[in-house]
């Protein structure tokens, strides 16, 4: 959503895929190319773009640079700033730079590490190297269902403790399955209160002690079944169902809000019983589908939008969720940014001087500050105060 | 450790004056020897906090790898950190340089997940945020690891960890790196000397000794005790091999016997940089001397 009066820049259709080299494992694109295409455009390479986001079919590499996009499989394989080797860059003042290289480090300081999440307000992305990786040998997809979430979470909790980073740890709460399945026919057990969705993925007598080992310990935390997808087609509609999860939501409810927070990872289950009281309380429907194993919660507020007074509800019932989360030692954000919502509770995170030395780093690439502006950084307290004062001092700068 | 040790940091540092600090003193030149003038201070050392099941642990900047590397081996995980026998793991933050298993463990960028820094003003601030996932905000984390303490002091950090191996051997022999890394499954480091590939294997064991089965029999491979003995200076790959060089395929970083001089960044960067040491530090106080921009790779 653009700030009052900016220009709106969009790079949609700069939707080429320029190179792809498969040998140097490399591909040039520009900002508008759609993620999924990426992925479909590399088929047969043996090599695929990690970043997945569930809108991977609708979003952008670009918009992935700009958010720092995240997804199932970045459990294993990191978020999109590890897939970015460079960047060419229209600067604010309307210089043209490329960030990073294609192989291993840039000289100096990581500029490119730090415009990737800049949420476009340190220059427009044009061209973009990504990295690609190599497809997996052998790949287990496991789906577990459980009678608790807490024993879904413990199961999540009792992988990573054993030293396994699946590929993907996924979960899904009973309200997701039920609105899910109908359309997915995954075969997510309706009567569970949990489903979690397990991926492996390597080389093969890995996969398979990792395969042997998570059931192991699933069953030990109450797991009522396992299933193992016999074959691509199993897979695929395993896979399907969770990326269908937001869209499936409309048969409960005409509306949504979606949030994104992390949590430590062994917290989850204290923090969904949480998150469902928090939405009881206002009158909301709690739902929950969300990166079990790096505790990247989606918690979903499903309500009636036509109900007079409800988006009173969504705030506060968000931003308590937002509290609970950071009580518990969480951030405020894993993979959607801050943009214009999130602004507000920067200060519940950070404290001034964490913000000044971020204001430095926005400063360093947009002086003027005219890249998205009003996104990310809250408005300095002494900005306001100025703004307050009936007559500004000569050469103050608001 | 924790808040007190930070604190007592921070009142080291002070708000004035040409401060570096001394981590292990391994790589003391890199980027050019501190000035003369320079108080020198230590940052914290210890763990703080380890948590196995989080795959994160929170330690002071000034604790020696090797304690880091022996706490985090107690729970078969370590860190994506590696430097000479010696270093620190602030040290190893600031300088920058990736460990050779790379392509397995990651970036030593990645691997930070937040810093408690002392500015320049003499005042804490923190980048980044405890969890393994984290966009809230700018990642000044990023700009930290590689910056030779110019922006900011490193006083504590929280890193990202991994399971180690189960096994890790070595592999040697004659054959086109691209047919290396065609043949196995995402390798920790596959180094070229011109001639000869050294490939790291690891993994679980069967599947390590599958590969290096594959590597035996497809391309007369053997298996060595160590990688080989890396020449002393590092740049950036060229198209072309010094003599007595060795490259790290897939980073472009070439070790070679004679120093390299580091391309000069152009105007837009320099303006960008520019910017940042002004604004983090105006007066050029922390680490007076080093530059990262001096350093070639």
């Amino acid at each position: 959503m653009p700030s009052d009066g900016s220009v709106v820049i969009s790079t949609t259709r700069m939707n080429r895929i320029l190179e792809v080299d498969v040998e140097r494992r490399i591909a040039w694109v520009e900002p508008g190319v759609i993620n999924l295409e990426l992925t479909r455009h590399l088929a047969g390479t043996g090599l695929h773009f990690a970043p997945d986001p569930s809108s991977q079919s609708a979003c952008t590499i670009g918009g992935n640079v700009g958010t720092n996009a995240g997804g199932p499989h970045c459990l294993l394989y990191g978020v999109t700033s590890v897939h970015v080797a460079a960047v060419e860059v229209v600067l604010p003042d309307g210089d043209v730079v490329v960030l990073g290289e294609e192989e291993g480090d840039a000289v100096g300081y990581d500029l490119r590490g730090a415009f990737v999440g800049g949420e476009g307000t340190l220059g427009i992305a044009t061209r973009i190297a990504v990295r690609l990786t190599p497809d997996p040998p052998d790949v287990r997809t496991m789906l577990l269902d459980f009678m608790t979430i807490e024993e879904a979470a413990d199961t999540v909790s009792a992988v990573i403790a054993a030293g396994m980073v699946p590929s993907a740890l996924e979960l899904m709460d009973q309200q997701v399955v039920q609105a899910v399945e109908p359309f997915a026919n995954a075969g997510y057990s309706l009567d569970a209160a949990a489903v979690l969705i397990v991926e492996l993925d390597g080389l093969p007598a890995g996969v398979a002690q990792e395969a042997e080992a998570v059931e192991l310990l699933a069953l030990q935390n109450g797991a009522r079944s396992v299933r193992v997808a016999a074959d691509e087609e199993e897979r695929a509609r395993i896979w399907k169902g969770r990326k269908a999860a937001f869209g499936a939501i409309a048969t409960i409810k005409p509306a949504y809000y979606l949030h994104d927070t992390v949590i430590p990872r062994t917290r989850l289950a204290e923090v969904i019983s949480g998150v469902n009281a928090i939405a009881e309380r206002h009158g909301l429907i709690g739902m929950n589908v969300f990166h079990a194993g790096d505790g990247n919660l989606h918690p979903l507020l499903v309500f009636d939008d036509r109900e007079p007074g409800i988006m009173d509800h969504v705030y506060a019932a968000g931003e308590e969720i937002v509290r609970l989360s950071l009580e518990v030692g969480g951030v405020l954000s894993g993979e959607h940014g801050i943009g214009l919502e999130k602004r507000r509770f920067m200060p519940l995170l950070f404290s001034p001087e964490d913000l000044a030395a971020q204001r430095l780093l926005r400063d360093a690439f947009d002086p003027e500050g005219v890249s998205n502006p009003d996104k990310v950084l809250p408005d300095g307290p002494s900005c306001g105060e100025i703004q307050d004062l009936p007559e500004v001092p000569e050469g103050t700068w608001v | 450790m924790g808040v007190s040790r930070l604190e007592d940091f921070r009142e080291e540092v002070g708000p004035s004056g040409p401060v570096c600090v001394r981590g292990g003193g391994t790589r003391w030149l890199v980027g050019g020897p501190p000035d003369g003038d320079s108080r020198q201070v230590r940052a914290p050392s210890g763990i703080v906090a380890f948590d196995p099941a989080e795959m994160t642990v929170e330690v002071g900047a000034g604790t020696p790898l090797a304690e880091l590397s022996g706490a985090l081996a107690e729970h078969r995980q370590e860190a994506a950190l590696d430097g000479p026998p010696g270093s620190t793991v602030g040290g190893v933050l600031a300088v920058g340089r990736s460990s050779l298993r790379r392509i397995r463990v990651g970036s030593v960028g990645d691997a930070l997940l937040q810093a408690n820094c002392v500015g320049a003003d003499g005042s804490l601030f923190t980048a980044g945020g405890p969890t393994v996932k984290n966009v809230s905000g700018y990642d000044l984390c990023r700009l930290l690891v590689g910056s030779l303490g110019t922006l900011a002091l490193l006083g504590q950090v929280i890193l990202r960890t991994w399971p180690s191996p189960e096994r890790m051997l070595w592999m040697q022999g004659s054959a086109t790196p691209e047919a290396v890394r065609l043949l196995c499954y995402r390798p920790s480091s596959v180094l070229w000397d011109g001639r000869q590939v050294s490939v790291c294997l690891e993994g679980y064991a069967q599947d390590v000794e599958v590969e290096a089965a594959a590597l035996a029999s497809n391309f007369g491979f053997v298996e060595v005790a160590t990688g080989p003995v890396l020449p002393p200076h590092r740049s950036r790959w060229t198209g072309r091999l010094p003599e007595g060089g060795l490259l790290e395929v897939g980073t472009s970083v070439v070790h070679g016997p004679v120093e390299e001089p580091a391309p000069e960044p152009g105007p837009g960067v320099a303006a960008i940089v520019a910017r940042l040491r002004s604004g983090f530090d105006r007066e050029g106080r922390l680490n007076p001397g080093r530059d990262p921009y001096r350093v070639a790779a």
